[in-house]
């Protein structure tokens, strides 16, 4: 039971830490611009202020684009429920394993694709065909790098995965290194950052992601908005957890516990950090390069899988 | 004067093989520009002459007077301008069209046909382009006839059935955007047809922030009208007000104090830099790179605040008038200005260093949205939209007015043509217009600021000609009885760069569109008036 609560807990943590995270990038990005920028909380703001205002439906929308924002709110929930953020063996990290956490992803990302093309509006059929030109490249990649911690541990569940970087101790393994720096880029492009997408832009013709969510409003464009906060928050966790894991809480102790999230904060922070200096330094790239970009990534999952076969197998 | 015009007489002898009398007037109210006079049978004739002999078209409008039309078509050539005359009755006037010879004179034919009901002849486009659907076709807004308050309904029906140019074959997509933007930008529409992300074609559709600007001209004064100069287009304010109160003075004979042209061109220059400060940072956010975005921001809103503290006006608006000035800076506000030009000149250069040596940034600027020189000329295109595509054309070297004339001025010109290009030539010419405010500021003579104004008689005319921030500004005015306007004309040079858009973006990426557009960087409220 204990372990229930605590697995509630952390979820509760993991959606409402996830606007901060996204906020304190966006506030260092501002300063490394010398701009004063929002304060870190302002997404929290954002938020309440949409869940607020009015809700518009474009006219003739199905149920499709009034169900999206829920189903992709939803789907990103499940993975924040699997994802050990402060604890491992924690009972929810047995409802899925990585391969299905993907599969959440991608069932977030098809409905948004879906609302989109729903209303009809030449922007959202743009959006959605860039999406997913990069989903379908992404995919791939994440799941070569996703094969290749499964082969090393031995499992494709996220706690067990985590336990067996945890317990082997700092040995440095190609095969890591290679799928951690393929998980990265993947993670860049599914959380449409620069260089692949610009969060921050207003130029419909060049969004991904932003052209799909377009004509949503109200608690909609909030769930949406929420979602994707939570799927950066997402992506950095399993970055940090399953390549440096050190200070996660093995038992339910106060002071495992404490030290675990406090070593996710600092964990978190210090990726924020990294995102917010790569997205001032360099522009985004043009569409067709995305490709490249994501077949990179692929390319070095293959590898990563490759040096454990010839260095570690056996 | 001895060196102008040296080519007028081979000119002439080539229109006259061609079957066109030109007539010079004796009386040339129209100073700098030289006055001719063209039957109306060969008003067509004596465009494909002038094309042949490789001038370029600058504006065509129209002057209603009680004996009926007059047509006029500004061209210029080695840096002389050349206006060529016609005469039209006010009811059926029909005119042979110029722009088979000048395809950027198309739009101006298609916007006099809305405003005045000038038909235009030949094989031409015959859409509409200025009138939307706030007056039907039978009213001609310009005409003297109309009320200036407008007869049309309000709000105006939104405009449906504009027949774009399509596109046809498997996997062809059409994409409208706009007018309404998803950034606070001006309203103008565009239409692409596109496979996939390569465009094929674009076609502009605008007139979204027509306010009947030439309308609201007539019956006023001099003062009035360098108000209403002023705000043709918000950011060319200075340039719009200079070229209009030229114009006047010109028609009114009013000898303008030197110390109130070099304070002018301080002005334009101070103008120039702003905007060029503003464009290089919005050309590196539209790529994703906000860092320079913040930075030239940053330059240009301490540049506007020092406007705002010695001149009164963060962008200058209101500052030149007909017969001089409002500034009258001291010796501290030199002082100050001298200061300024060598702090920014050294941030400017960290800070395009860093811009060039950006490869991320350079790799989605170099080779993006290419204007060929041939296309630059055929389509008349201005500033340094021109001079990236290395066309060397600035009024303020070719045909300087005081006080150009008396001060060193460099032309940046490049050749490739891209966004990169379109970049460059705008830091290059940052550095040119500081040179100059420290020319200005040096040689700054001694005298009043502002002259007093005598009001011409009626029928008294004069034209503007200027190089504003975007290139050549035209305006014309015509008085009438009591010194009030009777015409007042403005060109602005997005009218020539709005074409140029259309071209330089066919077979780039649809994304790509937003950076190539801030690298024209059009006005919208300049070209719809």
């Amino acid at each position: 039971m204990k372990f229930w609560l605590l697995a509630l807990l952390q979820t509760l943590l993991f959606i409402t830490g996830a606007p901060l995270l996204a906020g304190w990038v966006r506030w260092f990005k501002a300063r490394l611009a010398n701009r004063r920028g929002p304060s870190p909380l302002q997404p929290y703001r954002d938020l309440a202020k949409l869940m607020r205002k009015q809700t518009v439906v474009a006219e003739g929308a199905s149920w499709v684009f009034r169900g999206a924002p829920y189903i992709v709110f939803g789907s990103t929930l499940l993975v924040a429920v699997v994802v050990p953020l402060i604890a491992v063996h924690l009972p929810t990290a047995a409802i899925a394993d990585v391969i299905v956490l993907v599969g959440f992803f991608a069932l977030g990302r098809f409905f948004t694709a879906l609302a989109a093309l729903d209303i009809g509006t030449a922007f959202g059929g743009m959006g959605s065909s860039r999406e997913m030109t990069v989903a379908s490249l992404a995919e791939p990649a994440m799941l070569m790098a996703v094969f290749t911690l499964a082969v090393s541990a031995g499992t494709t569940n996220l706690s067990q995965a985590i336990d067996f970087t945890l317990h082997s101790g700092l040995v440095l393994r190609p095969s890591f290194l290679f799928a951690g720096a393929a998980l990265l880029l993947v993670a860049i492009a599914e959380t449409g950052r620069l260089p692949v997408d610009n969060p921050a832009t207003h130029l419909e013709l060049t969004m991904i992601h932003e052209a799909m969510v377009l004509e949503y409003s109200g608690h909609h464009l909030a769930l949406i908005e929420w979602a994707a906060q939570i799927k950066l928050m997402a992506y950095a966790v399993l970055l940090a957890n399953i390549f440096l894991p050190f200070g996660i809480a093995e038992d339910l102790s106060r002071t495992a516990l404490a030290v675990g999230a406090l070593s996710i904060a600092a964990k978190l922070a210090g990726l924020g950090l990294l995102l917010a200096l790569l997205e001032t330094v360099v522009a985004k790239m043009r569409l067709f390069q995305a490709p490249r970009f994501l077949g990179f990534a692929y390319l070095l999952g293959l590898l990563g899988m490759l040096s454990h076969i010839i260095l570690e197998a056996g | 004067m001895s060196m102008h015009f040296i080519w007028l007489n081979a000119f002439l002898g080539h229109a006259r093989r061609n079957g066109v009398r030109l007539r010079k007037p004796r009386r040339q109210p129209l100073e700098p520009a030289l006055l001719y006079e063209v039957e109306a049978a060969g008003w067509g004739r004596v465009a494909a002459t002038a094309r042949r002999f490789g001038m370029r078209w600058a504006d065509t409008w129209a002057v209603e007077t009680e004996e009926g039309f007059l047509i006029q078509s500004l061209l210029e050539y080695r840096g002389d301008y050349l206006l060529l005359r016609t005469g039209q009755p006010l009811q059926g006037a029909v005119l042979e069209s110029q722009a088979p010879a000048f395809p950027a004179a198309l739009r101006v034919e298609r916007a006099m046909r809305d405003l005045f009901g000038i038909d235009f002849s030949g094989e031409v486009d015959r859409r509409r382009w200025i009138r939307h659907q706030a007056w039907t076709a039978q009213c001609h807004p310009l005409r003297k006839e109309f009320p200036a308050h407008g007869s049309g309904e309000s709000p105006v029906p939104p405009d449906l059935d504009y027949p774009f140019l399509q596109a046809r074959g498997t996997g062809v997509v059409e994409i409208p955007v706009g007018p309404v933007h998803a950034g606070i930008i001006e309203p103008g529409h565009f239409r692409f047809q596109a496979v996939g992300e390569q465009i094929l074609n674009l076609e502009e559709r605008l007139g979204y922030l027509h306010r009947g600007v030439e309308k609201l001209a007539e019956g006023r004064d001099a003062i009035s009208l360098a108000r209403l100069a002023g705000r043709v287009s918000g950011d060319t304010t200075v340039a719009h007000a200079w070229a209009a109160c030229q114009a006047m003075e010109r028609a009114a004979g009013v000898q303008v104090p030197d110390r109130a042209l070099f304070l002018r061109a301080l002005l334009a220059e101070r103008e120039r830099i702003a905007n060029h400060l503003g464009d290089i940072g919005a050309v590196c956010n539209d790529v994703g790179f906000a860092f320079a975005m913040s930075q030239f921001g940053r330059l240009r809103e301490l540049w506007l605040r020092m406007n705002g503290r010695l001149f009164g006006h963060r962008l200058l608006m209101d500052r030149v008038v007909p017969g001089g000035v409002t500034i009258a800076p001291d010796q501290d506000a030199i002082d100050d200005l001298r200061q300024e030009a060598h702090w920014l000149r050294g941030e400017l250069e960290t800070l395009v260093r860093i811009v060039e040596n950006t490869p991320s940034l350079q790799d989605r600027l170099i080779g993006t949205g290419i204007l060929d020189r041939e296309t630059a000329l055929e389509l008349g295109t201005l500033g340094y939209v021109a001079r990236a595509s290395g066309v060397r054309h600035d009024l303020r070297a070719e045909s300087p007015c005081a006080p150009y004339d008396r001060l060193r001025v460099t032309v940046p010109v490049h050749e490739t043509g891209d966004v990169a290009d379109r970049l460059r030539v705008r830091a290059d010419e940052i550095n040119a217009s500081l040179d100059l405010i420290l020319q200005i500021l040096n040689q700054l003579p001694e005298g009043p600021e502002r002259a007093g104004w005598t009001p011409p008689p009626a029928g008294a005319e004069g034209l503007g000609l200027l190089e504003g921030w975007r290139g050549e500004v035209v305006a014309y005015v015509r008085f009438g009885g009591e010194g009030k306007v009777d015409r007042y004309h403005p060109r602005d040079p997005s009218v020539l760069n709005w074409p140029a858009l259309e071209r330089l973006v066919r077979g780039n990426i649809v994304p790509d569109f937003p950076v190539c557009n801030k690298s024209v960087n059009g006005s919208y409220a300049g070209h719809d008036l």
